[in-house]
């Protein structure tokens, strides 16, 4: 428990608190990305670089941008004036208040068995090239093909069904 | 507290913090925002076991959590995508506004 | 002797930590790091600004300025000055606190990613294990606050330059990774440090930069029109095409706050430009190896201002592109040969040492080029234009 933790974690969690609560869909998405560049800055302090990058790179460069592109080609950048009614709202927010309670109390209630302290692991990138390219190479493979069928399909899915019959 | 617990806590608390958002907002992107958010809740949990415990050398929270993103990725890109073509048929992304199965 | 300048900065910052107390060691460490490129990359852009107006006077037969001091070189001084005493007007609509953000987060991430830069022989920020990552992951932060500049100003001119940058950025993005995806393969290391430490060896008198070889040169040229389209830079300069949408994503932006935009604009040209040279073109290390005795930055900044003459060149050399052929360029032309690059460099890593190889792998990049652009050229993208009013 590190001060860098605890200020890394407060970004995080008023990251993404705030894009989860703001009105306008462009701070939701700018707030979110705050909240997983800490997230990108939690991975490296757990020593996991290469994660960290990735993180990044895949949510910041392209999660971001495309949830970007999303909201300008729905036109939903206003501020939304029907929202749902407040105890609609309240039970939401109730239903996950009992799920962190829950959760809370089977960390804290588990906090004996957990490892409490350990060496900080050295890896490099050469190590999770390797591992990728040996014991993990199976998984590899589905991923590149899963990665290819999203594109092609999320291609088709978004293009314009007139322009797609011409 | 150990610092295991703490990496817990947190992500537990954003992982309550995506599930709110999903449920609560009835806006479709801000909906897979939020799935998102659980899905990274979970990545921070890999990390963290895969930090303090018993065998990191094996790197399997680390490769989990590389999978786990690029399928985040690529949930993203199609999600928003089927929002795109939901928007052109119905000219709104509320998620109350879908509610028939005809054309 | 030659060995003590290279060194001899990093001997300097030897000697002053040695009167440190070792409790603010690190503090003082990283900002004696930092500074040095903190001062010297922004000196670098004003030497450029004058540079490219200058030159780009040259090429279109006029003097550029010449008021200001001796020969005009004092001119970025008055423009500093200028903007900085320049009103700060910000639009009534406009979104204040994302409107103030976007311009900080670009100079920001711009300085960022000098951190993997090694600019001489031991003289790098931070050495990371995944350092062309870093510098990607980083980069491709811009995207975002280029996109806040536009929304937040809430002008359709902003907004439309904005949509155009983000679009073309993220295409060229993946040209620009897959390009460096065959240095990384051929040093196995994401280390920039360790990737020029590999090309600064010689066989007789020639270095082993990776653009000595097909594949190196293709992904150099690859590299390199992805970073001219990256920066937003003529030919690819729709973001900011000044006869359409006058300047793009920063048009409501003034004062103080343009210059920082300006700044990160030239400060991501110059660090995609080391990367290329990091990648490509060795680093600090000198062409030949009977010129090593001139210290290790020297050449670094040497190739680095090459590089920027060569940007400068072909801003006052090409006409702008059009949208469609800007996107049909990436997606049809620079994807698929960068591809190809890759599975070259492949069939150049398992064959033996030799003429073979060279044959053989020159070839497959040749027969990829040639049909790819002929596909670019049967579906007439790049057709002559003509003028049906003018003649």
């Amino acid at each position: 428990m590190t001060i860098s933790f605890f200020i890394i974690a407060a970004i995080t969690i008023v990251g993404t608190a705030a894009a989860m609560s703001l009105k306008n869909l462009v701070h939701c998405v700018l707030s979110l990305t705050l909240g997983l560049v800490g997230l990108a800055l939690l991975f490296l302090l757990l020593g996991a670089q290469f994660v960290g990058f990735t993180q990044i790179l895949v949510y910041v460069g392209a999660v971001a941008i495309l949830a970007v592109f999303a909201i300008m080609m729905t036109r939903s950048a206003e501020p939304m004036t029907n929202l749902p009614p407040a105890s609609f709202r309240l039970s939401g927010v109730l239903i996950a208040a009992t799920v962190f309670a829950v959760l809370a109390w089977a960390i804290s209630s588990a906090t004996r068995s957990l490892p409490s302290q350990s060496s900080q692991p050295e890896v490099s990138v050469n190590q999770i090239g390797v591992a990728l390219m040996h014991q993990f190479v199976l998984p590899l493979e589905v991923i590149g093909v899963l990665l290819t069928a999203a594109l092609v399909g999320a291609a088709i899915l978004a293009m314009d069904e007139t322009g797609a019959s011409r | 507290m150990s610092p295991l617990s703490g990496y817990l806590l947190l992500s537990a608390l954003l992982f309550s913090i995506g599930l709110a958002g999903a449920l609560t907002r009835r806006n479709a992107i801000l909906v897979l925002i939020g799935i998102e958010l659980m899905l990274n809740a979970a990545n921070l949990n890999f990390i963290a076991f895969w930090r303090y415990g018993p065998n990191p050398a094996a790197l399997t929270g680390v490769m989990f959590t590389i999978f786990s993103i690029s399928v985040a990725a690529a949930e993203a890109a199609v999600g928003l995508s089927i929002i795109l073509a939901v928007y052109r048929h119905s000219k709104s992304i509320n998620l109350d506004a879908m509610n028939s199965m005809k054309g | 002797m030659p060995e003590i300048i290279d060194q001899i900065f990093v001997l300097l910052k030897h000697w002053l930590m040695g009167y440190v107390p070792s409790l603010l060691k690190p503090v003082v460490s990283a900002i004696l790091s930092v500074v040095p490129v903190l001062l010297a990359f922004p000196l670098l852009f004003a030497i450029t600004t004058v540079l490219e107006r200058k030159g780009l006077g040259r090429m279109q037969n006029r003097y550029g300025p010449n008021r200001v001091g001796p020969f005009g070189f004092l001119q970025p001084m008055a423009d500093g000055i200028k903007s900085l005493t320049k009103e700060d007007i910000i639009p009534r609509t406009a979104d204040h606190l994302v409107h103030l953000l976007a311009p900080v987060v670009i100079v920001i991430a711009s300085f960022l990613v000098y951190a993997v830069l090694p600019i001489g022989r031991n003289m790098v920020i931070a050495n990371l294990n995944a350092g062309v990552l870093f510098f990607f992951a980083v980069g491709s932060m811009v995207e975002l606050s280029v996109f806040m500049a536009g929304w937040s100003s809430r002008s359709k001119y902003s907004l439309l330059g904005a949509m155009r940058a983000i679009a073309q950025m993220i295409s060229y993005e993946i040209p620009l990774v897959l390009a460096s995806i065959v240095v990384i393969m051929a040093a196995g290391s994401l280390s920039t440090v360790t990737i020029v430490n590999l090309q600064a060896t010689y066989t007789g008198i020639f270095p082993h930069w990776y653009v000595f070889t097909p594949w190196g040169l293709t992904g150099f040229i690859i590299f390199m029109i992805a970073a001219t389209a990256e920066s937003n830079r003529c030919p690819f300069d729709l973001p900011e095409g000044e006869s359409e949408i006058i300047a793009g994503y920063y048009i409501e932006y003034s004062g103080f706050k343009f210059a920082l935009f300006f700044l990160g604009e030239y400060l991501g040209m110059f660090a995609t430009s080391a990367m290329a040279i990091t990648l490509f073109l060795g680093g600090w290390a000198a062409p030949f190896s009977f010129l090593t005795w001139i210290p290790s930055y020297v050449w670094f900044f040497a190739k680095l201002l090459a590089l920027i003459c060569a940007f400068i060149w072909i801003r006052g050399t090409l006409p702008r592109l059009r949208m469609d052929q800007l996107m049909n360029f990436a997606w049809k032309f620079m994807l698929p040969l960068s591809l190809i690059n890759i599975f070259a460099a492949g069939v150049w890593h398992y064959m033996p040492a030799g003429a073979s190889r060279w044959l053989v792998v020159t070839l497959v990049i040749a027969v990829a080029c040639v049909l790819l652009s002929r596909g670019l050229r049967r579906n007439q993208w790049f057709h002559v234009r003509t003028y049906r009013f003018a003649s």
